[in-house]
């Protein structure tokens, strides 16, 4: 499909796209038959005499022989709707070439154009009714609010190449041959009926994206995945909200101790939606970057191409240091507002691992880092202050600001990136890739003053990661902040990530 | 108007020791010359015409230091058009309380009227030597931004790194011929906006920051 001329997408594309409309117009029936179908199960609950039906639409049109026109008008709008779908998939092209283009519309032309070397990454995400037809949403992600490049609904297949041919071609390198050819022509219900069968049988086999699957580096196996979340700070929250309501229950009324279940619902809810993300994850280096995968139902691929991640944080909850457990997430431009449920999701890059996990996912993420530093940066960063510790710390006259973590607290400047170390309870470790970091600040208020100690900031793209670490001796502080800003300037100079594989 | 570094003595960094590319140690500032090749300097004189002379420190030994180069600062119209512009809201609280005690005998507005106008007093009073502690200094490859006394705040942009320039200028500031300029990086905690310029600095800055951020560009 990446021949630079346009293409159109999948064919069934439409029914998808207005399968929600179906959705609500189901919903609706149902709401207005709501009480005929109630009369018809459960008759005894009704305070009407046996037999008798309640007064309703439905009877209303049988007893005026208006039936027929009623069908006819039905039939009428499908096939206007129908016609409507299919004439704004036949107007719904794209075009890969050196830019990633789409035109859609049909009285309203919209024409997008994305170029390439900006691209900050690819996902293929497949819903499971997509899934049931073998087909798959690919999402250009471009560096801005609102800027992605959607491409609903491919085929799995051409969806898997043609990511592929937009990463090698965003990678500055040429295609080597044309793509596999355009979209499959045929006739709709053919079209339809292959689709059917191909994605159930992939349902059946377990298969995913056929082709070369690379390896994953890290598994989670089930029970450290349930742990995991069991021991997460929500849970010392629910925890407390439990006990502070049978406290209250036990003073006042016991009615208060049904308030637990709506709490335990919601809890339930996001426990197992987190649980089911971290299934079937995979993560594992290509040549195109960071493949992660994710998902039960919904399964969710993406390609993070070198020099898209922004800022990478290693956190460990206080009840996952008895396992040895640590979550990586990351800062990087999805292209979607802060406020989107989904932002969050794609920021945590290992939901749990162990510390050699840590360090084989460290890796993939800053490839331009150094190989040989990553054993010193977790001994000395993720674990924490060892004998000759390089970090900047707390000094000893501010501790009482710092009370546990004075020695922990610290940032360190290497040639490639700005380390910042936090916590002694909740640890945690900050890294940001000199030549993605925007700019470098320091902060100082009047207590710190009186301590002669100053904040410093790495402001970059905005995320979950924290970027501030205070309480560092002024004068090193000052001297960090100067050579950060010099290294910055060299590495930015120096990065060509916007080409990777030049 | 320059400012005279807290150290006298300069001890360049190592990294820094080539006078030829640091402008900033350039001791003899050439008044009328912008640099054909976009190298930012000190020498725009109009950047200092109208500003404060000397950049307002806090009193306290642990404060973050100036450093060497050049601070240019904010013009001095700014703190007038503060002051007009908090005083006319001051006045304008008051006013509306008062009407609403003499016309409709009300009492309850004096709570939030109070608190807004103590609100704008004490902005008022510090806005004059809030503006003094504003500085920002263009050294060959970033920007280094200052502001605060109390609670201070020092931030250094690469050049390469802005996305845009922003002037606004509403139209007090037109009357007093000052204009804000906002430098806008891709992530948002960078925060630089330069309240108080002169127009023709904001507007020279503004095509010297362009200029050379278009030979250091950099991907995001």
């Amino acid at each position: 499909m990446s021949d630079g001329e346009w293409h159109r997408l999948h064919p069934l594309t439409p029914l998808l796209r207005g399968g929600l409309f179906l959705l609500v117009m189901i919903g609706i029936l149902i709401a207005n038959l709501r009480e005929r179908l109630f009369e018809l199960f459960f008759p005894m609950f009704t305070d009407l005499p046996p037999g008798v039906m309640p007064p309703d639409p439905v009877d209303f049109l049988f007893s005026h022989n208006l039936f027929l026109i009623a069908a006819g008008a039905v039939v009428v709008v499908l096939v206007i709707l129908l016609g409507v779908f299919r004439l704004s998939w036949r107007f719904h092209t794209l075009r890969i070439g050196d830019d990633v283009e789409v035109r859609s519309g049909v009285l309203f032309r919209t024409h997008r154009r994305a170029p390439l070397d900006r691209v900050q990454g690819v996902n293929l995400t497949r819903p499971m009714v997509a899934r049931l037809l073998g087909l798959a949403k690919l999402e250009v992600v471009g560096a801005g609010l609102d800027a992605n490049v959607k491409l609903e609904y491919l085929s799995a297949k051409d969806a898997d190449a043609l990511r592929s041919d937009i990463l090698r071609l965003a990678s500055g390198r040429r295609l080597a041959e044309a793509g596999p050819g355009a979209v499959a022509g045929g006739s709709f219900v053919r079209a339809t009926a292959e689709a059917v069968g191909s994605g159930i049988q992939g349902l059946v086999e377990g298969e995913d994206f056929s082709d070369a699957e690379p390896e994953s580096i890290v598994r989670i196996p089930l029970g450290r995945l349930v742990a995991s979340r069991v021991l997460s700070g929500s849970m010392l929250w629910l925890l407390g909200l439990v006990a502070a309501i049978v406290v209250a229950a036990s003073i006042s009324t016991v009615w208060l101790l049904f308030t637990v279940v709506p709490t335990f619902l919601a809890y339930g809810a996001y426990y197992v939606r987190s649980i089911a993300r971290g299934l079937r994850y995979s993560i594992a280096p290509t040549p195109d970057g960071v493949r992660l995968t994710f998902g039960l139902f919904t399964t969710i691929s993406e390609v993070v191409p070198p020099g898209r991640v922004h800022a990478i944080e290693v956190r460990q909850p206080l009840m996952w240091r008895p396992f040895g457990w640590w979550s990586i997430s990351v800062n990087r431009l999805s292209g979607r507002s802060s406020t989107d449920s989904s932002t969050d999701q794609l920021a945590a890059v290992l939901p749990v691992g162990t510390r050699d996990d840590v360090e084989r996912v460290l890796r993939i993420l800053a490839p331009s880092l150094p190989s040989d530093g990553w054993s010193e940066v977790i001994r000395d960063g993720v674990l924490g202050p060892v004998a000759d510790d390089p970090y900047v710390t707390t000094p000893r006259r501010a501790r009482i600001l710092r009370p546990l973590s004075w020695r922990r607290n610290g940032a360190l400047l290497t040639s490639d990136a700005l380390f910042l170390r936090r916590g002694w309870i909740w640890r945690s470790l900050s890294i940001f890739p000199l030549a993605r970091l925007q700019s470098v600040g320091l902060h100082q208020g009047p207590l710190a003053r009186s301590m002669r100690t100053a904040r410093l900031g790495a402001h970059v793209i905005s995320g979950t990661v924290q970027t501030t670490v205070g309480v560092l001796d002024r004068d090193a502080a000052v001297t960090l902040m100067e050579e950060t800003a010099r290294a910055t300037v060299g590495a930015a100079a120096e990065d060509r990530t916007h080409r990777w594989a030049g | 108007m320059t400012n005279t570094p807290d150290s006298p003595e300069r001890t360049p960094l190592p990294a820094e020791a080539e006078p030829s590319v640091r402008v900033d140690a350039d001791p003899s500032p050439q008044p009328g010359v912008v640099a054909s090749e976009p190298t930012p300097s000190r020498d725009v004189p109009i950047l200092d015409e109208g500003t404060f002379p000397r950049i307002l420190e806090p009193r306290g030994e642990g404060r973050l230091p100036l450093g060497d180069g050049t601070w240019h600062q904010l013009a001095r119209a700014y703190v007038r058009v503060q002051v007009i512009s908090q005083g006319a809201f001051l006045l304008l609280v008051l006013a509306v309380a008062f009407a609403l005690q003499f016309f409709l005998n009300l009492q309850w507005q004096w709570i939030p009227a109070c608190v807004l106008a103590v609100i704008t007093l004490v902005g008022l009073v510090i806005t004059p030597r809030q503006a003094r502690s504003f500085g920002y200094q263009l050294r060959r490859d970033d920007l280094v931004f200052r502001r605060g006394i109390l609670w201070q705040r020092v931030v250094a942009v690469p050049y390469g790194r802005m996305q845009l320039v922003d002037i606004t200028h509403g139209p007090l500031d037109r009357g007093f011929g000052i204009a804000q300029l906002k430098l806008v990086t891709a992530a948002a905690s960078t925060g630089v906006t330069i309240p108080g310029l002169t127009q023709a600095a904001a507007e020279q800055l503004r095509d010297t920051l362009i200029a050379v951020a278009e030979t250091r560009r950099t991907g995001l």
